[in-house]
């Protein structure tokens, strides 16, 4: 069976794009041939940074032919009919047509159509062009004469105006060899946009620029190694990280290893040549994170660790490792050189920022009001910068108003949440108050990724508590599902009030997740509350807490003077409009806003604000009531997903949850969860969940045919003595359940129900609820209710499953 | 071949000799050697030789030296990496060549750099112009991890797809030099390649400079008067591109003053940053409102002779033709 290579070389492809075209080259040439009616054994893609390959394995010569019946008229049709099957099925007369008899329609006339099978070839020499017009390149652009407008010449090239061909950089030749391996392979001849295809390609562009001709995949790839080509991308990154641990390891230090860095720079080289470069012993003053990142983003050299016993935790030597593109005839001297005056010199900025970020900022008169806001100590650094970031208006989100804004709200916030997870409410507030700061630092600038980490850092060298320091960094976790969730109160204040705000925020704005898409990660936010809030056992109500968020911004609004009531709308809501300096208030005073009036209006649950933040787009608020339960019933399903990970039983939480009360304190939920999830695997529980399941059904089953239940059991109507002992045994299980729920005792509470088992079991055995007596089966329902709502305490047996 | 200049005036010694040895390099292949263009501009690219020549269907390869002036960047002379005023080596090619890659690296040889001794790259680095509505895909060229040259083709320029499309190689000058001189500190290049008395250093010339424009650009600039001058440009250039607007079958007549402008506004915006009187908010409506002068600049040069109005007939094809939709109709 042949094979086809297939090689598209072109000038530097950007990194971050080689390995996802490949695939997507891949998957075009083989869908395309399977679609043809061909088939293959294999296919394997390749790239460098100039050129995307496929070697696929064993391809079917031929499409096979294709049989196709078609059926015409009957052979009484008239001509006209006749003459449009003809053409229809591709025949010159009728006498190459076959009759069949029908029974009913009579004789009629049937064509059979072959369809002859292609030429591999041919097929290919369609395809490979029409993958390349269409490739999906996340940019792509136009180039050379090629480009000019429609009908104007450059030397022997015409321009194709919008008809040129774009590609992600100049596309320069095409390999496209098919045949078997036992004979020579033959050119598949095609022209993409005056690219002719051939058997041509070229080695590395300084080591062995000439034509190299190839015949198929394993000659190729062997040739182009000779050339100094490494086309399999995996075997580049083994080659750089194996070299670049033995460098280190000669070299006695350790490399810091760097998936994504590794990928990058794999992609950047043909040939691979593993160096190691210095840099003066000073810089390593600099925290280790910024000398990484510093080396990483703009030199993409990898550090490596020190491996001295007396070394800190963490701590970089002063040496790096690059990856050049070429073998130097010096062996890389001038090379190493070179990067290590580059890296010198990108250090030296780090250096700057880092020691401007503890130093006074200019014109620090001009941040008095924000001082004054904050409680800022303009001694200090970190303050002046928390004072820049709010006298600066830095926008936070064009419809949720600035940074300075949010910190306001996120302080008051983590204040008031402060006693509930025992943290001291002053120390929560300065966290708060430096948590966004370092925003405003020059390292954090550079490096957006170290926000947190080095506001931690600079507030300790202010001299902040420990607790503050580490809140600043801690309040941005857990990122996710694996990382860290903090323990110390301070930053479970912080960390809480946060996310709470952000929640608040944009569920206000209906900015929603929505399937893959959650650009504010809102989701992440969710379960680091839920993780924070479950993993350190804190009871929090979270209506309670998303309710005075929600009021934090609506008080902002109207304390910034940005919104006044403009009036009522005809569905009962009102609409804020904006006054900056409160005239429209003081015009109409019927209109006169107030907090107090807000907060009211708020607590109507009937609300809709129209915020007009930057006096441009207005800003449609929902209705309180709806963020507060929309975003509950959000938590709840992060809080399945969470449980489930950790290994509970979905339809425990389903019928936690639809039990009612306190559905907002996470905490319990989960204890109830526990607590019923251990029940239900006793004797007791199982037989209690079937006998509860069976009383649901007959209820649900006589509630459908609207048979009448009494409204309360009366004794009176006992005929049996299991109906009295099931009674009493229901009315001693829910007070008892009912007073262990209060007490949060939900074993207790599980225990007080597993009394009921005996007695349900007993009802069931020896009494027929379906009593001729009208009164007598309406009590007997009203008793199943009773052990319905009794059970119901704890949790809708309903949504159990078995 | 050009006659060998002399030792001292070697790329690798002298400042100058860079200069040189690339003029004659591009004007070996047939560039219109240009001088610096004479007015205030942050980069090459605002030359007019760039910005507007990159327009329209008409081929045009120009180098040149181009002075940019970045005020933000000024540091008073005291970093040895940062200047307020420095210089660019422009090149422009319309349509690029197919071997522009080639040329390019032909260029690096020529001013000393062995491919095979030093580590030649090409990194992705998609350029963008906001101020000028234009952006390009290319890369950044590395010469062992240093950052020397901007390689760059035009897609679009004043908002116009270009087409043909133009290939852009920007040096930057000092760094180069600084390369090839071996020399860890910009002030310390020898400008003129002589030793001894007889040098003349970058600091010699420029030092001086950078330290009094820095105060000019941090603290001394008159902002009362640079908001002025900056609206007053902007009429100017509306009202130029007014009077000069072509009446039916005729060419626009005044777009290079008009032009000017709009450059003269850029700088001005520049300055007015530095300045730190402008808001994040107003920035961005600045940018645009320069952007709105390019566009206007870009679209009324279309109508040109050197736009190529004429240049369609001249081809004896005597169609409308589409380039990127600008053009037709015109003549």
């Amino acid at each position: 069976m042949p094979d086809l290579l297939l090689e598209l070389r072109s000038e530097e492809i950007p990194a971050r794009m080689q390995r996802k075209a490949a695939g997507d080259l891949r998957k075009m040439i083989t869908d395309g041939l399977v679609e043809a009616g061909l088939t293959y054994e294999a296919a394997r893609e390749y790239w460098t940074s100039r050129r995307l390959a496929l070697d696929v394995r064993g391809v079917t010569p031929r499409s096979k032919d294709v049989r196709e019946e078609r059926k015409g008229p009957s052979t009484k049709a008239p001509e006209q009919a006749i003459q449009g099957f003809l053409r229809s099925a591709g025949l010159t007369d009728i006498s190459q047509a076959e009759i069949q008899s029908d029974p009913k329609k009579g004789d009629f006339y049937v064509a059979r159509i072959v369809k002859q099978g292609r030429a591999a070839e041919e097929i290919i020499a369609e395809l490979v062009p029409a993958v390349v017009r269409a490739f999906p390149w996340p940019k792509s652009m136009r180039w050379g004469a090629a480009s000019g407008p429609k009908g104007i010449r450059y030397g022997n090239i015409e321009g194709r105006g919008g008809d040129t061909l774009r590609w992600v950089r100049p596309l320069q030749s095409i390999v496209c060899t098919f045949g078997p391996e036992t004979e020579d392979p033959v050119v598949v001849d095609f022209e993409v946009d005056g690219i002719r295809s051939g058997n041509v390609t070229y080695g590395h562009r300084f080591h062995a620029p000439d034509a190299i001709t190839v015949r198929r995949f394993d000659d190729y790839a062997a040739r182009l190694e000779a050339a100094k080509v490494i086309v399999d991308a995996d075997r580049r990154k083994e080659i750089i990280l194996a070299d670049a641990r033995n460098l280190a390891f000669a070299n006695g230090l350790d490399l810091v290893e760097d998936e994504g860095l590794l990928e990058e720079v794999s992609g950047l080289v043909e040939w691979p040549v593993v160096l190691m470069g210095g840099f003066d012993e000073d810089f390593l003053e600099i925290p280790p994170e910024v000398i990484r990142l510093t080396i990483r983003a703009n030199q993409k050299c990898f550090v490596c660790a020190s491996t001295s016993p007396s070394r800190v935790e963490g701590a970089l030597s002063n040496r790096f490792i690059l990856t050049a593109n070429i073998e130097a005839k010096d062996g890389g001297a001038e090379i190493a050189h070179g990067n290590g005056k580059v890296v010198r010199a990108r250090l030296s900025d780090a250096l700057y920022f880092w020691k401007t970020d503890q130093h006074d900022l200019p014109d620090l008169g001009e941040l008095k009001v924000s001082v004054e806001k904050f409680g800022l100590d303009l001694e200090k650094p970190l303050d002046q910068r928390m004072a820049r970031l709010d006298h600066l208006n830095v926008t936070f989100h064009a419809k949720l108003g600035t940074q300075g804004e949010r910190v306001e709200r996120i302080r008051r916030l983590a204040r008031e949440i402060a006693p509930i997870v025992g943290a001291d409410p002053d120390l929560a507030e300065r966290a708060s108050v430096l948590a966004k700061a370092d925003l405003q630092t020059e390292v954090v600038g550079e490096f957006p990724e170290l926000q947190g980490g080095m506001g931690r850092k600079y507030a300790a060298l202010q001299g902040e508590p420990p607790s503050v320091a580490a809140a600043i960094e801690e309040h941005y976790k857990p990122q996710g599902p694996s990382d860290r969730v903090p323990t110390d109160p301070v930053s479970i204040s912080v960390a809480l009030a946060d996310k709470l705000d952000t929640l608040v925020g944009f569920w206000a704005i209906d900015e929603k997740p929505t399937g893959s898409k959650d650009p504010y990660a809102l989701r992440r936010a969710a379960l680091g509350v839920i993780r924070i809030v479950v993993e350190n056992g804190v009871r929090l109500s979270l209506s309670g807490r998303t309710d005075t968020a929600i009021e934090e911004f609506a008080c902002q609004i109207a304390d910034a003077g940005r919104a006044a009531i403009a009036h009522r709308n005809p569905d009962g809501s009102i609409t804020l409009k904006r006054s900056r300096d409160r005239i429209l208030a003081e015009e109409h005073p019927s209109f006169a806003f107030s907090r107090t009036l807000i907060h009211d209006g708020l607590e109507r649950g009937e609300f809709a604000i129209t915020q007009d933040a930057l006096g441009s787009d207005r800003l449609e608020w929902k209705p309180r009531r709806e963020i507060v339960s929309d975003l509950l019933s959000f938590f709840h399903d992060r809080l399945k997903v969470y449980l489930r990970d950790q290994g509970a039983r979905y339809d425990l939480i389903d019928a936690v949850l639809a039990s009612g009360g306190s559905n907002d304190d996470l905490l319990t939920i989960v204890r109830r969860v526990e607590a019923l999830g251990t029940f239900l695997d006793t004797e007791d529980g199982k037989n209690l969940l079937a006998g509860t399941k069976r009383a649901a059904n007959i209820l649900a089953a006589e509630e459908k045919k609207d048979t009448r239940i009494a409204e309360a059991v009366d004794p009176a109507l006992f005929r049996e003595d299991a109906e009295m002992a099931l009674y009493e045994a229901v009315n001693l299980a829910e007070s008892k359940a009912g007073q262990a729920i209060q007490d949060e005792d939900f074993s207790a509470a599980m225990r007080a129900l597993s009394a009921l088992r005996a007695p349900v079991d007993s009802f069931f055995d020896r009494v027929l609820v379906n009593d001729e007596d009208p009164a007598i089966r309406a009590n007997r329902l009203a008793l199943l209710a009773r052990i319905r709502a009794a059970t119901g305490q704890v949790a809708d047996f309903s949504r159990i499953a078995g | 071949m050009a006659p060998k200049l002399p030792d001292h005036m070697h790329p690798t010694r002298s400042f100058q000799g860079l200069i040189l040895t690339l003029h004659e390099y591009w004007a070996s292949y047939g560039c219109v050697v240009l001088q610096p263009y004479d007015m205030e501009v942050g980069a090459g690219t605002f030359h007019p030789a760039t910005t507007l020549r990159a327009l329209g269907p008409k081929p045009w390869n120009a180098a040149y030296v181009q002075p940019s002036r970045r005020p933000k960047d000024g540091r008073y002379g005291e970093n040895p990496n940062r200047l307020q005023h420095y210089y660019q080596y422009q090149v422009i090619l319309k349509p690029n060549p197919p071997n522009l890659q080639e040329l390019y690296l032909g260029s690096l040889q020529a001013i000393g750099v062995d491919p095979l001794l030093h580590d030649i790259r090409f990194v992705e680095d998609d350029w963008e112009s906001p101020t000028l509505g234009a952006w390009g895909l290319g890369w950044e060229c590395w010469c062992d991890g240093m950052e020397v040259s901007q390689f760059t083709y035009f897609q679009q320029v004043c908002g116009i797809e270009c087409a043909p499309v133009s290939g852009e190689l920007t040096y930057g000058l000092e760094r180069l030099a600084m390369y090839v001189q071996g020399v860890d500190n910009v002030y310390d290049l020898n400008f003129n390649g002589r030793e001894g008395a007889e040098k003349v250093t970058y600091g010699d010339v420029f030092l001086q400079a950078e330290q009094e424009y820095s105060r000019h650009n941090f603290e001394y600039a008159d902002t009362a008067m640079l908001l002025r001058h900056f609206d007053d440009a902007e009429k100017e250039c509306r009202a130029l591109l007014k009077a000069g607007a072509p009446s039916q079958g005729e060419f626009h007549r005044l777009v290079f003053p008009a032009y000017d402008q709009a450059i003269k506004a850029s700088h001005t915006f520049n300055l007015l940053d530095a300045r730190g009187v402008i808001s994040v908010t107003e920035r961005q409506s600045y940018i645009l409102r320069v952007r709105e002068l390019a566009k206007a600049c870009g679209e009324a040069f279309l109508r040109t002779e050197a736009g190529g109005a004429t240049y369609l007939s001249m081809d004896g094809a005597g169609r409308a033709v589409d380039a990127g939709g600008s053009v037709s109709a015109v003549v």
